[in-house]
């Protein structure tokens, strides 16, 4: 099988490519989007208990 | 002495240390395994006889297709158990689903769809299997916008939990749909009493992504819920050396 077979997917490459880009970027987003909660949470704790420390 | 085990779970401070020490051991196993999988769907398993290439879409479809029923399932189960024994820990669980449920609701939605045009002639059917699956999509997001509009948690924790626990009826309809109804949609070629209806080399793949799958939901669930966890505990001394640390 060469490259540019692989690539045309059998005449599929218009569905298969973009079934495969979509649930890559669902990986993705998912993987950003639950670093991003904890590091926003971490900083958000840190500032309340830096809040308290100076009241 | 048997229940002391259940009781730490519902303790914060011990969830979240818990939580990142296990992480790691889901998060790369799966990375490995949605690598190989891919690879294996992709490359080394056969055309189908039939669809051709085009049966690929399948080693994404239908682990996503798993996801948003796995993680439905354990958001309505865990909003039931934080309402009936009261345990937060369990409502920042289910908390921390939504979002994840509804992507790859979404993914499994748009990747059928994108099956179903050269394999079908059609886009969108109004089919009970797709009908039930968009559904499905509405419970998260309605879940989400149910939360995001209620400002106390507490209270938002129990009114989502209402609307989790009753939308759960969806789960079983989904999964049966193919069978009740007259389906477009094919019946389940995995999950059957006869055993799957595929050749090892077309169904060790899948296999391989429903586990990687499975191992990314438990790293992704983890990490949400000790920022859940956290967002949530205002004044705990333990929080002190989380941050500190």
């Amino acid at each position: 099988m060469s490259v540019s077979e692989f690539f045309a997917m059998g005449g599929y490459a218009r569905y298969v490519w973009p079934s495969y880009a979509l649930v890559l970027a669902a990986i993705v987003l998912n993987i950003v989007w639950a670093r991003r909660a904890l590091k926003r949470a971490r900083l958000e704790a840190r500032r309340r208990v830096a809040m308290k420390d100076a009241t | 002495m048997a229940w002391t085990w259940f009781h730490r779970l519902g303790s914060p401070p011990y969830i979240y240390a818990l939580a990142a020490r296990l992480t790691p051991w889901f998060a790369w196993p799966a990375a490995v395994l949605t690598i190989v999988g891919l690879y294996a769907g992709l490359v080394l398993a056969p055309p189908d006889y039939q669809q051709g290439d085009g049966y690929r879409i399948i080693y994404v479809h239908v682990p996503s297709a798993w996801m948003s029923l796995m993680v439905y399932t354990t958001m309505a189960v865990s909003a039931a158990i934080g309402l009936i024994w009261r345990i937060k820990v369990a409502h920042a669980v289910a908390a921390s689903c939504a979002a994840m449920g509804a992507t790859f609701t979404f993914a499994a939605l748009v990747t059928g769809s994108l099956w179903g045009a050269p394999m079908w002639g059609t886009y969108w059917e109004w089919d009970p299997r797709l009908v039930s699956e968009l559904i499905l999509l509405f419970l998260f997001l309605g879940y989400m916008g149910l939360r995001s509009a209620i400002d106390d948690v507490q209270r938002a924790d129990r009114i989502s939990a209402v609307l989790a626990i009753v939308g759960v009826i969806n789960v079983p309809i989904i999964h049966f749909s193919v069978e009740w109804w007259n389906s477009l949609h094919q019946t389940s070629s995995v999950f059957r009493r006869a055993g799957p209806a595929m050749p090892m080399s077309m169904l060790l793949p899948l296999l391989t992504m429903f586990v990687a799958f499975t191992l990314m939901f438990a790293a992704l669930l983890l990490t949400r819920l000790r920022a859940e966890v956290l967002s949530r505990e205002r004044s705990a001394s333990w929080i002190r050396e989380v941050v500190s640390a």
